[in-house]
């Protein structure tokens, strides 16, 4: 049986990569790291009882008294625990990701919709991003983008862009074909049929990729933290080092917290959009 | 000009679309065609014109291609070959920008399904077509309550579609259409998807409405009592192919083939066939200007018992029997103006579009044949009671 190569042609690739687009990398990185700066500063800086009522009144608005009741309970619980620093770093390192996941993913996703070639090429990729272990690609992004916060938030992207990619292309193609035939027959451009058909009709599908990108974003603070990225990684990662269990479990549980409550708040948002639609 | 003009027009749908159409003319059909090659025929060589302000109806089942051939009107199926002339332009030659402006402007579209915006009120859907045309919000706003109010649903537009129920749904997908002010509209099934009282409740709105604004309208439907009900002409078209064009009587009392004769069979004719197609020539007539002994030997040559007697503008005078015209022979009185004193002048006139159902208590109850008489008094024709009978059961009409 023949050897294929696979490993050193990657290896040469990446070496080649780090040395040629040092330049491209560097860009990167600034930008990114001030993305990320900026939001951690922020929600540092908006002390924890202006920004626990203010995401309770996101979460009212959105998803109902429940869920508001909740946000407040389990964010003083990680107030009380002292991990409030960390979580807000991690919701900054979330945010960061999220944003680039659905700026990149959601043209992506409308691109594979309109062109089955597309589609063809870019769903190996996708099945590549979320099925090839973290750590196989967290060591290329730490030759790129050094240790710290812009690695973490690379490899994140990476893993969580998958659901919003494929839940635009899923909700465009699932938008009805007698609407998108009414709609041409009005004389319609292929712009508004974008605009004003098919992305609000594919709204409720598209943030339920939202809603999947976050929640594999904050699975990755774990993993982030192991190269160099602040947050609840920190914690959780000495709790296992260090043998504390108690410290961990706290880190994990504020993980746990967040999760919900970004969760609730986003579902909410999508069945805002389809109550609207179906409205009895 | 007729509004709407389709001229030798093929779809056909597969990977060459092109190389099918020379075996089609050889006369191969659809299922031949679709084993031997893999090209499936939607349209094979449909030819029609519609007048502007006629309802075209184009009927047939399933898989006929009806749904194909109305898309090729406004191209949202692109025909393979042939032409379509709306006002004299082939929109199949248009660019772009031409085919954007022809279905903002020209034609509109009311679907099976109604195919509304379910994101957007019932307003906010009639104002759709005038919003991409870039129309102002103060005037959409006011062209769409105006369409809405002619649906007849005012105090509904900031309900959600979801909200309605599907006659309802189907007023607003109609308004929509007419918001845009087109000059044809194309009516794919339109009310195939309603139960039949709201079906029967549509179809005599869009009637009423039809005699208001005189649009063009393409109606497509698979149901027979739709068509001849809505349908000023009738296309029925099989496996791609219109095998007969004609008025609803046409199409029911001279059907093309056996198809159509089959779908004809359970129509319910009593409506439907009209006095024009059951009447018989009025031969032989007699003219007031005759003499009875005239009269006579007309009636004797034809074995007939009584006779009409016409003007010489062949006004119906009334009508003379045999009994009458031989005791007036008898008695002697037999000059030229005789005839005229002794015609009985109470005939039934009808118009020729009368329906059988109309007709059927007159001829009862008259002693004497009805006449049948155009917009000028002229007369046209008679009707026997035989001819109602025959006319009912569907039988041939010998005399055509």
């Amino acid at each position: 049986m023949i050897r294929l190569p696979i490993g050193d042609v990657v290896e040469t690739a990446v070496d080649w990569m780090t040395v040629n687009w040092a330049g491209f990398f560097g860009g990167i990185k600034l930008i990114l790291l001030w993305i990320i700066t900026s939001f951690q500063t922020l929600f540092n800086w908006i002390p924890f009882f202006i920004m626990i009522p203010l995401i309770a009144a996101l979460a009212w608005f959105l998803a109902g008294r429940g869920t508001a009741i909740f946000s407040v309970v389990g964010l003083l619980v990680i107030v009380s625990i002292g991990l409030w620093e960390q979580t807000m770093a991690t919701l900054a390192l979330v945010v960061t990701a999220t944003l680039i996941a659905l700026v990149i993913g959601i043209p992506l996703g409308i691109w594979m919709s309109r062109s089955n070639t597309v589609n063809r090429i870019v769903r190996p990729i996708l099945d590549f991003m979320q099925t090839m272990p973290a750590f196989v690609y967290l060591i290329p992004a730490v030759y790129f983008f050094d240790l710290g916060m812009v690695p973490g938030a690379v490899a994140t992207v990476i893993f969580a862009m998958p659901p919003a990619v494929r839940l635009t292309n899923l909700g465009i193609r699932q938008v009805p074909a007698d609407v998108i035939e009414a709609a041409r027959s009005f004389g319609c451009t292929g712009n508004q049929m974008l605009f004003k058909v098919q992305i609000p009709l594919a709204m409720s599908t598209i943030l339920a990729g939202l809603n999947q990108t976050i929640m594999l974003s904050l699975s990755m603070v774990v993993i982030s933290s192991m190269i160099g990225a602040e947050g609840l990684g920190i914690p959780v990662l000495q709790g296992i080092t260090q043998l504390k269990v108690g410290l961990g479990f706290e880190g994990g549980l504020a993980v746990v917290i967040l999760a919900m409550v970004l969760d609730r708040i986003t579902q909410g948002l999508g069945k805002s959009n389809s109550e609207k639609m179906n409205a009895k | 000009m007729p509004k709407v003009e389709v001229k030798n027009l093929y779809k056909i749908f597969g990977s060459n679309p092109k190389k099918i159409i020379p075996i089609l003319k050889q006369g191969k059909g659809k299922a031949e065609i679709l084993k031997s090659t893999g090209h499936g025929v939607g349209v094979n060589n449909a030819n029609f014109q519609v007048d502007e302000g006629e309802i075209f109806v184009v009927m047939g089942l399933s898989g006929s291609g009806k749904s194909t051939l109305i898309r090729c009107l406004n191209l949202l199926i692109r025909p393979t070959s042939g032409e379509v002339l709306i006002d004299g332009e082939n929109i199949a030659a248009c660019n772009k920008e031409e085919l954007l402006r022809i279905r903002r402007k020209k034609i509109a579209m009311v679907f099976q399904n109604f195919a509304l915006l379910p994101h957007r009120t019932v307003e906010s859907n009639v104002e759709f077509g005038l919003e991409i045309q870039g129309v102002d919000p103060a005037t959409r706003r006011e062209k769409a309550l105006e369409a809405l109010r002619l649906v007849g649903l005012e105090g509904h537009e900031d309900r959600m579609p979801s909200q309605l129920s599907g006659g309802m749904q189907q007023r607003v997908g109609l308004a929509r259409a007419l918001a845009t002010d087109p000059d044809i509209l194309l009516m794919d099934e339109s009310f195939s998807a309603l139960d039949p009282l709201i079906r029967k409740e549509m179809q005599d709105e869009l009637l009423a409405l039809q005699t208001k604004m005189h649009k063009t309208i393409i109606f497509i439907t698979h149901d027979l009592d739709e068509a001849l009900k809505l349908g000023d002409k009738i296309a029925i078209m099989k496996d791609g192919v219109i095998v007969q064009t004609g008025t609803p009587e046409d199409i029911l009392t001279n059907p093309a083939d056996d198809y159509v004769k089959e779908f004809v069979q359970d129509v319910n004719r009593v409506k439907v066939v009209t006095a024009a197609n059951i009447m018989t020539r009025p031969d032989p007539i007699a003219y007031a200007k005759d003499g009875v002994r005239v009269a006579v030997r007309k009636m004797r040559e034809a074995s007939i018992s009584s006779i009409f007697v016409v003007d010489k503008e062949h006004h119906v005078k009334g009508i003379l029997s045999i009994d009458k015209a031989v005791e007036m022979l008898k008695s002697g009185t037999h000059d030229p103006e005789s005839v005229r004193r002794a015609i009985d002048p109470n005939v039934e006139t009808v118009s020729p579009d009368t329906s059988i159902e109309t007709l059927l208590p007159l001829v009862i109850n008259s002693k004497y044949p009805i006449v049948v008489i155009d917009a000028e008094q002229k007369v046209m024709g008679i009707i026997i009671k035989v001819s109602v009978l025959s006319g009912i059961l569907g039988e041939e009409n010998e005399n055509d």
